[in-house]
């Protein structure tokens, strides 16, 4: 199959229309734009419908609509604007309907820049919204992946009847790689009897809804969406390691910017220090069993994030006490060199070795 | 090979479809590649600036930090804001057509390329980034003329095919700029 040199947020649009995207609602703001760009260019083509909304808000509430009438669509925003779409995210997650979300985010709190950056960890780890949810959240490191993950999302939100986000940052979206689009894996997925398609008289209506007043019946929602999660964990999962057989210090790092880790876990190992690497692709569930395999030469932990540490969290619960974590981070947009990350490695090192008076 | 490139410039003097260029050629001789653009308020104007990788293996990190090998500068901050990105005995070709003074950096190779005056005498002042390709490609040697000329063809398709002629002349002119320069060195 041909490569195709492509900005990640084209290659984003690309892939959701082979995976079966039939509507897009969103609202432009950069570091995204290319991709409402593409869409109104691209879906109708497709036979799809592009669709400018007044707002985030009113996007993720076509988004709601659309997906209670059983289309598989999608939206995308960066970070303020993906902010906004919460409690419409929160109402899908409540009536249990299925979309795909893509934050291609940028630095904050508040309007922030429009730099890279990880920030938007928590907000799509811990549920932006309210109540007891979660989305499925991928962060993909390379075009190929996001195209890859962005193939997949539709399917894997129908199997759930959940939103499935990809979260890219701007580097993800504005930089061009090769790719090539696979086709899509046919899945059995099940039927939409669910969905308020019009009854034409023949059965009761179907009820899109995230207002559950009985409290026992909201209970047995959550109840419902805990077994749901809990498969996710079961069967969704997933990450790379990277040289970490015979690590003495493993970084955790996710998205474009564990590239530059990885390139500083090569420099590490030229200068004869054992480093490796861990890169969640799903953010949430989180790879807890990757921690489970790392070797007994083990002697710390250091979470990387273009944030002020926000994953730092989610290592710290799966290293459960036995090694030490640490952290390095920059914020605001500003990206940090594999130099850096190199001389935090060996900073931390040598605390952890004066620690245990090794 | 693992070529690392920065291209900088003014907005509208064409960096970024050179380093798209750069990519683009790479990919089709079997290159892993990356470009990674500014996008900051560069793309309303002021400088404008992307970073190309060409290698024989996987891209790690697409962010050039460091460790260019090569530095095409289309005019003056560029120069000044990139030559301490470059590696020792790194490359810096510089815009001599709108830059007075040689790189201050030591320990790189600087090679002046008057792409404006070039791109002026062969026609437009636009084919000024071609000009830098010639100079880079001669220089570095990550392929060769006829790989760039075939990779414009099909960036431009048959609608452009017409300005062909124009940009492989700049480009070939850079070529010719950059071997004098080297034998003069």
């Amino acid at each position: 199959m041909d490569k195709v040199l492509m900005k990640g947020n084209e290659a984003l649009c690309a892939a959701a229309i082979r995976g079966g995207c039939q509507f897009f609602f969103g609202y432009p703001i950069t570091p995204q734009n290319e991709i409402p760009e593409y869409m109104s260019r691209e879906l109708g083509r497709a036979g799809g419908t592009f669709l400018q909304a007044e707002s985030e808000v009113a996007a993720i509430n076509m988004v709601y609509g659309a997906a209670g009438a059983g289309a598989r669509v999608m939206t995308s925003s960066s970070s303020p604007g993906i902010a906004l779409k919460q409690e419409g995210i929160s109402y899908i997650c409540g009536a249990e309907l299925p979309c795909v979300i893509v934050n291609i985010s940028r630095g904050g709190p508040g309007l922030g820049g429009i730099q890279p950056s990880q920030a938007d960890y928590f907000q799509a780890t811990r549920g932006g919204g309210n109540g007891d949810y979660y989305l499925l959240v991928f962060a993909p490191a390379n075009i190929q992946e996001a195209a890859d993950l962005m193939i997949e999302a539709f399917d894997l939100a129908d199997l759930y009847r959940m939103p499935v986000m990809i979260l890219g940052d701007g580097m993800l979206g504005q930089m061009m790689e090769p790719v090539v689009f696979k086709e899509r894996k046919p899945r059995d997925l099940p039927q939409k009897d669910w969905a308020t398609t019009g009854t034409a008289g023949k059965r009761k209506p179907n009820i899109i809804n995230s207002l559950r007043l009985d409290p026992a019946e909201l209970e047995n929602l959550n109840i419902r969406l805990q077994e749901k999660y809990a498969q996710l964990k079961a069967n969704e999962v997933r990450y790379e390691t990277h040289q970490t057989e015979d690590a003495e210090l493993v970084f955790v790092a996710y998205g474009t910017s564990s590239r530059i880790v990885k390139n500083a876990v090569a420099v590490m190992r030229a200068n004869g220090l054992k480093a490796g690497l861990i890169r969640p692709i799903t953010l949430w569930p989180f790879p807890e069993q990757a921690f489970e395999e790392l070797p007994d030469s083990l002697r710390a932990l250091m979470s990387v994030e273009l944030s002020h540490g926000q994953m730092i969290d989610d290592v710290k619960i799966a290293a459960r006490g036995r090694w030490p974590v640490g952290f390095y981070g920059r914020s605001g947009g500003m990206i940090f060199t594999q130099q850096e990350i190199v001389e935090a490695g060996e900073k931390l090192l040598r605390e952890v070795s004066h620690v245990s008076g090794v | 090979m693992n070529e690392k490139v920065i291209c900088a410039g003014f907005g509208g003097q064409g960096v970024m479809s050179l380093g798209r260029l750069i990519s683009y050629t790479g990919m089709r001789v079997g290159m892993e590649v990356s470009w990674l653009p500014s996008y900051g308020p560069e793309m309303r104007g002021g400088t404008a600036n992307c970073h190309v990788i060409v290698s024989d293996t996987l891209v790690g990190s697409p962010v050039i930090s460091h460790d260019a090998t090569a530095v095409l500068a289309l005019n003056y901050p560029s120069m000044v804001k990139f030559e301490h990105e470059l590696i020792e005995g790194g490359y810096m070709f510089y815009n001599s057509s709108l830059i007075e003074e040689a790189p201050g950096r030591k320990g790189i190779t600087a090679i002046a390329v008057p792409s404006n005056e070039i791109a002026s005498e062969v026609g437009d002042l636009r084919v000024a980034n071609m000009v830098m390709l010639g100079a880079y490609i001669a220089v570095c040697r990550p392929f060769t003329l006829e790989d760039v000329v075939e990779a414009l063809r099909e960036v431009f398709g048959p609608g452009k095919e017409k300005f062909i002629p124009l940009n492989e002349t700049a480009i070939k002119r850079g070529i010719e700029v950059a071997e004098k320069a080297a034998v003069g060195s």
